[in-house]
C-alpha cells in the first residue's frame, strides 16, 4: 500500500537526473557553509529554499507535456505585460528596475520570462509541423527581441543574455538554416570596428573594462584579480574544505552568490573542478537524451534549450569567475545562494523530467 | 499516415544530428574550462600560492575627515581629533585571553575597557581589529611600540576620533556617531555607498550626525601597497586621495541652546524655537541630555543603563518623538477652524455658566473656572482659555471639519525636519477609532478635542511648528536645522533652500481675532499674563495643561497630593514681536503643573536672548518649580477625560 503511494509519488521522477542533482546541491551546502563564514542559518536558509525548489520541481513534472504547450502563449503574454508594468511603475532598487510591488509581495517578471520564453518558442515552431519557414525565424526573433530588449533596459545585462540565449538555442534546435547563423557571425564580426569608432571614450572605456579587468584593480577588477588568485592557490588537491585563506580572510567579495565558484575551486582545488564539471556534464548529456527522445516537436524543443541554458549558465559563471568571461552577473546554478534561481532552476528539470516520463509506450 | 510518420522520422533524425552538435560544443567549452583550471592551478600554482600567501599587494583604504558641524556663529559643537588606539585582530591571535594579560603589563587596561572590548568582539567580525584601550598617550604607544614584535596580531593605530566639545548641549539634535553594526552594514549596502565604508568604522547614529551621513562622511581613498609576510606595509604602489566630508552649519545659536537648556533646570521636557518666515529652527532642546561622547567608542554597559534604564528617559528625542495632549494650545487653531468655516465672528458671543451638555445627557463637561467667565467671545475665550467657549465649537464644527482643518497647521503627519524619527502625532478620526479599537466616534470625544484633550498627540516641534504657521499668517515653511553645506576642498557653500511647506488661505480678519486673543493672554488679565511682564516688545502666547491621569467626575485635582510624575505637563505656546514675528516656539514642561508658570519664564528666557540680547538674572534662572499657581496663570486643570464606561452614556 505504501509502497504503491510513494510509487506513484516518484512515477514522474526521472532518478539519473534526480540523483545528479541532489549530489551537486549537497555539495553546494557544504561550500555555503564555508563561504559564509561557517554560518548554520545560511545553509539552514538555502536548505529551505531547496525543499521549496523541489516542490516546483515535483509539481512541473507532474504536469503533461501537452498542457504546457496550452499555457506557453498567456504566459508569455503575461511576461511581457509585466515586463512593461516594471518598466512604467516598478521599484528601483540597487539602481536597477527590476521588481514589481504588487502589495503583499515583490515579484521580478524577468524571472517568468526565464520559463516562458524558451516555452512561446518551442510553442511558435511547433505550430509549423516541423517545417518552418524564413518568415517563421524572423517571426521567432522578433518575439525573443521583445522581452530581451525590455530586460536589458532595466538594466539587467546577465539575464537578458541569457534568456537570449535560451531563445537563441530553440531557433537553432528548430533548424535555422547554416547560411545564416555563419553570416550572423560574419556581419557581427566585420562591423565590430566600424561600430568601436562610433563609440564615445567613456563607452569604449567601460566596455575595455569589461573585457579587461584587470585595467580597473580598485573596481570591478578587484572581484575578478582576488577570484583568480583563490582559484589559482588551490592547486591539484586544493586548501581542504574551510582552509580556504582567501575565503576566511574576506579577500573574496560575493562570495556565497556569483563567486562562490572561486571558494569551492580553492579549497577543493583542480579535482574538485574536474568533478563539478563531471557533474554538470551528465545533467547537460542526461538532458540532451530525454530532449532527444522526446515525442512531440514541443518537448524536444523546450527540452534542448532549457539543456543547453543550464549549460549556459554554469560556462559563464566558471568562466567569469576564472577571468576567461567579463563579469556579469550570473550565479552558479545549484551551487549560488538563492532562493528565486534556485526555484527557476528547479522548476526548469521539474519540466524536463515531465517530458521523459510522459512519453506514451510507442516504439518510434 | 504514412509520409506523416516519415516527415516526424526525418524531423527527428534532423534534431539529433542538430542535438548531437551541441552536445560536442558543450563538451568542448567544458574542455576550454578545465584547460584554464589546469593553468591556473597546475601550471601558475606556485605564483598564486604566493601571491595568496603574502598577499603580496594589499589595498588599503585611506577613511577621509568626517565634515564638522557648526553652530550659526561657527561654534564648533562636532570636529575630530587624532588619538592612539590599541587594536587586537581576534583572528590572528591564538590565545586572546593571555595576550591581553600580557598586554595589560605594557598598557594599562582597565575592567571597563574589558567589558567594551568584549561587547564590540561580539559586534564585529572576527578579522577585524577592535580597539582593547582608546587614548593612549605618547609614553603608553611607545612603551607599546617597543614590544611590538612579542604580539602578533596586536597594533598601534592612529584613528580619527569625533568629539562634541560641549558635550551635553543639544545632543539630541546634533546626534552621535557610533561603531557600524550589522544593520548598519545593511542599510549602506542597500543605499549602495557599502563600498565608501570600506574603512570606516563609524557611521552617525542620530540627530544630525544621522541624517547629513551623505555629506559628512566624504570620500574614502585607496593606497595601494606592498606588504610583507608580517603585513607591513613596504611601498606605496599607487594612492588615490580621500575626500573630505562637508561641514554643515546649523541654524542654531548655541548661546541660546544653552540658556534654554539652563531654564529648564532638574526638569524634563522640550522646548523648540522656530523662525516663522523661514523655518529656520533656532533651539532644540530635550531635556535631560546625555553626553554624546560616551557612544563614539561604544558605550560600555554601565553607562549604557544608567541611560536606559533611568526614569527621566534622556534618551527620548522628545521635540520630535515625544508626544504629548496638547491641551488648551490647541485652542487657537480650533478658534482658527471655526471662524474660517464662518462660525463665532463678532459680534457672536456666549454666556458660559461653568459647564457645557450635549443635549439628552445629563454629563457636564467642566470648565477650568468653576461658575463660568460670564459673557465670552472668541477673542475673550483665547485669552481666558475658556473651555466651555470651545467645547460647543468643536461640535458644532464636527470631528471631520475640525481634523482636516487644523492638518494644515502640521498636526497629524510629520514636519519633514532634518532628523530622523519623526512621530506623526495622532488627530483622531471616526475612521482611526474603528480602525484602533473597533468601536463608533462618540459626540462626547469630539467635544474635548476642542479643548485639546482626548486622543489628540502632538510631538514639541508640531506645536512649535504650528505656532510658526499661524504667526506666519498661514504659510508654514519646512523647519530646518541645516542652513549651509560647505564643501570641504573647494570651500564652496550650498544654502538649503527654503521651502514653502503649505500657504493655509486665512482671512485677514481671522487671523486679527486670534492673534488679538494670543497677544492678550500675556496682558494683565490673560492666562500668563506674568510671562509679559516688563518685556520691552509683544508676546502673543497661549498656555496649556495636559493631564498625565484622569481625574474623575467629581473629583478634585490637587497638585500637591498627587505623585510628582502623575502631575499635568505644562505647555506654553509662544511667537514675538507680536507685529512682526521672527520667534515662534513651543515648550512643554513634563509634570510641569500649568504653562503659564512652568513653561513661561522659560520661553521668556530664550524670547529675551534672541530679540534683546539680554541674558537671564541668576535668580531668574534658578528652577520656579515651587512657586505656587496664582489664580490669572489658572489654565483650566480640572479639565476631565472621561473614561471610556462613561461615555456610552452619550
Amino acid at each position: 500500500m505504501i509502497s504503491k503511494l510513494l510509487q506513484r509519488f516518484i512515477k514522474h521522477i526521472d532518478p539519473f537526473l534526480m540523483a545528479c542533482l541532489f549530489f551537486t546541491l549537497m555539495v553546494g551546502l557544504f561550500v555555503l557553509y564555508s563561504a559564509s563564514g561557517q554560518s548554520a542559518s545560511r545553509v539552514y536558509g538555502q536548505g529551505l529554499n531547496i525543499v521549496v525548489a523541489f516542490s516546483f520541481l515535483w509539481v512541473a513534472a507532474n504536469i503533461a507535456p501537452n498542457q504546457l504547450e496550452r499555457v506557453a502563449l498567456p504566459l508569455y503574454i503575461l511576461g511581457v505585460f509585466l515586463l512593461i508594468c516594471v518598466e512604467l511603475f516598478g521599484t528601483i532598487s540597487h539602481g536597477a528596475q527590476r521588481w514589481l510591488n504588487l502589495g503583499v509581495t515583490t515579484i521580478q517578471p524577468s524571472e517568468i520570462m526565464r520559463i516562458a520564453m524558451p516555452m512561446m518558442l518551442a510553442w511558435y515552431f511547433s505550430q509549423r509541423e516541423g517545417k518552418p519557414k524564413v518568415a517563421d525565424f524572423a517571426i521567432g526573433a522578433l518575439l525573443l527581441g521583445i522581452p530581451v530588449a525590455l530586460i536589458m533596459k532595466q538594466p539587467d545585462l546577465g539575464t537578458s543574455l541569457l534568456i537570449a540565449a535560451s531563445g537563441f538555442y530553440i531557433l537553432f534546435l528548430a533548424g535555422l538554416n547554416w547560411k545564416f547563423l555563419l553570416g550572423g557571425i560574419v556581419l557581427f564580426a566585420a562591423s565590430t570596428p566600424i561600430l568601436w569608432t562610433l563609440l564615445h571614450d567613456y563607452q569604449r572605456r567601460r566596455i575595455e573594462i569589461l573585457l579587461d579587468p584587470t585595467q580597473d584593480p580598485l573596481g570591478s577588477g578587484y572581484h575578478t584579480i582576488q577570484a583568480i588568485i583563490a582559484i589559482g592557490s588551490g592547486g591539484v588537491a586544493g586548501k581542504g574544505w574551510l582552509n580556504g585563506t582567501q575565503t576566511q580572510l574576506d579577500f573574496l567579495p560575493e562570495r556565497t552568490t556569483d563567486f562562490i565558484f572561486a571558494v569551492f575551486s580553492e579549497e577543493f582545488g583542480f579535482l574538485g573542478n574536474l568533478l563539478l564539471l563531471t557533474l554538470f556534464s551528465l545533467i547537460i548529456l542526461r538532458g540532451l537524451v530525454i530532449a532527444s527522445q522526446a515525442q512531440s516537436t514541443f518537448s524536444r524543443l523546450l527540452a534542448g534549450s532549457i539543456t543547453l541554458t543550464f549549460f549556459t549558465y554554469a560556462f559563464v559563471n566558471m568562466g567569469m569567475v576564472s577571468g576567461i568571461l567579463p563579469v556579469v552577473g550570473v550565479p552558479l546554478p545549484l551551487i549560488s545562494y538563492g532562493g528565486t534561481s534556485m526555484v527557476t532552476i528547479c522548476l526548469s528539470f521539474g519540466i524536463l523530467m515531465s517530458i521523459q516520463t510522459h512519453k506514451k509506450l510507442v516504439a518510434t | 499516415m504514412r509520409s506523416e510518420l516519415k516527415n516526424f522520422l526525418h524531423e527527428q533524425y534532423y534534431f539529433r544530428l542538430r542535438l548531437g552538435f551541441t552536445a560536442f560544443v558543450v563538451l568542448f567549452f567544458f574542455g576550454i574550462l578545465a584547460f584554464r583550471f589546469s593553468y591556473l592551478q597546475i601550471k601558475q600554482y606556485k605564483h598564486y600560492q604566493t601571491l595568496a600567501e603574502n598577499n603580496r599587494i594589499s589595498l588599503v583604504p585611506i577613511v577621509p575627515n568626517r565634515g564638522l558641524i557648526l553652530d550659526k556663529n561657527g561654534v564648533v559643537l562636532a570636529h575630530n581629533f587624532f588619538v592612539y588606539t590599541l587594536e587586537i585582530t581576534p583572528s590572528k591571535v591564538e590565545n586572546l585571553e593571555q595576550t591581553i594579560a600580557e598586554v595589560s603589563k605594557l598598557v594599562e587596561v582597565s575592567s571597563l575597557d574589558r567589558k567594551r572590548f568584549n561587547k564590540l568582539r561580539e559586534e564585529s567580525r572576527n578579522f577585524e581589529s577592535v580597539p582593547i584601550r582608546t587614548h593612549l598617550n605618547e609614553v603608553e604607544a611607545a612603551s607599546f611600540a617597543v614590544n611590538h614584535y612579542r604580539f602578533p596580531g596586536v597594533e598601534i593605530k592612529s584613528r580619527l576620533y569625533r568629539h562634541y566639545p560641549l558635550g551635553k548641549l543639544g545632543s539630541h539634535m546634533v546626534g552621535y556617531i557610533g561603531r557600524i553594526n550589522d544593520r548598519d552594514l545593511l542599510n549602506l549596502e542597500k543605499e549602495g555607498v557599502l563600498s565608501n565604508y570600506k574603512g570606516s568604522d563609524h557611521v552617525g547614529k542620530s540627530g544630525v550626525e544621522q541624517f547629513y551621513e551623505a555629506q559628512l562622511h566624504g570620500t574614502t581613498g585607496f593606497q595601494q601597497v606592498e606588504i610583507d609576510a608580517d603585513g607591513r606595509a613596504v611601498r606605496v604602489l599607487s594612492s588615490t586621495a580621500p575626500v573630505p566630508g562637508s561641514n554643515l552649519v546649523l541654524s542654531i545659536d548655541s548661546k541660546i541652546q544653552e540658556i534654554a537648556e539652563t531654564a529648564f533646570g532638574e526638569r524634563r521636557g522640550a522646548l523648540v524655537a522656530i523662525n516663522p518666515k523661514t523655518g529656520e529652527v533656532l533651539s532644540y532642546v530635550s531635556q535631560p541630555t546625555f553626553d554624546p561622547n560616551l557612544f563614539v567608542d561604544g558605550i560600555d554597559v554601565d553607562n549604557w543603563k544608567l541611560l536606559n534604564e533611568s526614569l527621566d528617559k534622556p534618551l527620548i528625542n522628545r521635540p520630535i518623538r515625544g508626544i504629548y495632549p496638547p491641551g488648551s494650545t490647541f485652542k487657537p487653531f480650533v478658534a482658527m477652524a471655526g471662524l474660517e468655516a464662518g462660525k463665532r465672528a463678532p459680534p457672536f458671543a456666549i454666556h458660559d455658566a461653568g459647564y457645557f451638555t450635549l443635549a439628552n445627557s445629563s454629563h457636564r463637561y467642566r470648565d477650568w473656572k468653576p461658575g463660568g467667565h460670564g459673557m465670552v467671545d472668541m477673542q475673550r475665550a483665547i485669552t481666558i482659555s475658556c473651555d466651555t467657549f470651545f467645547y460647543g465649537l468643536a461640535l458644532e464644527l464636527g470631528i471631520d471639519k475640525l481634523t482636516d482643518f487644523v492638518r494644515h497647521f502640521n498636526f497629524g503627519r510629520k514636519t519633514g525636519i532634518d532628523i530622523q524619527g519623526e512621530n506623526a502625532g495622532l488627530l483622531p478620526t471616526p475612521e482611526w477609532k474603528s480602525r484602533r479599537f473597533k468601536q463608533p466616534w462618540y459626540q462626547g470625544e469630539t467635544v474635548i478635542v476642542g479643548i485639546g484633550q482626548g486622543y489628540t498627540l502632538v510631538t514639541p516641534l508640531q506645536l512649535a511648528q504650528a505656532t510658526a504657521t499661524l504667526a506666519n499668517n498661514g504659510v508654514a515653511m519646512k523647519p530646518h536645522l541645516v542652513t549651509k553645506i560647505q564643501k570641504a576642498i573647494s570651500n564652496e557653500s550650498q544654502m538649503i533652500p527654503l521651502v514653502v511647506q503649505d500657504r493655509i488661505p486665512l482671512k485677514p480678519e481671522n487671523i486679527e481675532i486670534v492673534k488679538r486673543g494670543m497677544i492678550d493672554v500675556t496682558l494683565p488679565g490673560g492666562t500668563a499674563a506674568s510671562v509679559g511682564a516688563n518685556a520691552g516688545y509683544s508676546i502673543a502666547a497661549k498656555t496649556g495643561t495636559a493631564q498625565v491621569v484622569g481625574i474623575k467626575q467629581n473629583a478634585k485635582y490637587n497638585a500637591s497630593a498627587l505623585d510628582e510624575r502623575h502631575r499635568d505637563h505644562a505647555l506654553f505656546v509662544a511667537y514675538a514681536p507680536a507685529e512682526d514675528p521672527t520667534i515662534a516656539l513651543a515648550v512643554i514642561v513634563e509634570n510641569g503643573g500649568h504653562g503659564g508658570s512652568a513653561a513661561g519664564p522659560i520661553a521668556r528666557k530664550v524670547m529675551d536672548y534672541y530679540l534683546l540680547g539680554k541674558l537671564p538674572t541668576p535668580e531668574n534662572t534658578t528652577s520656579d518649580k515651587k512657586e505656587p499657581p496664582t489664580l490669572t496663570e489658572n489654565t483650566g486643570t480640572t479639565t476631565p477625560i472621561l473614561a471610556p464606561e462613561e461615555e456610552l452614556h452619550d
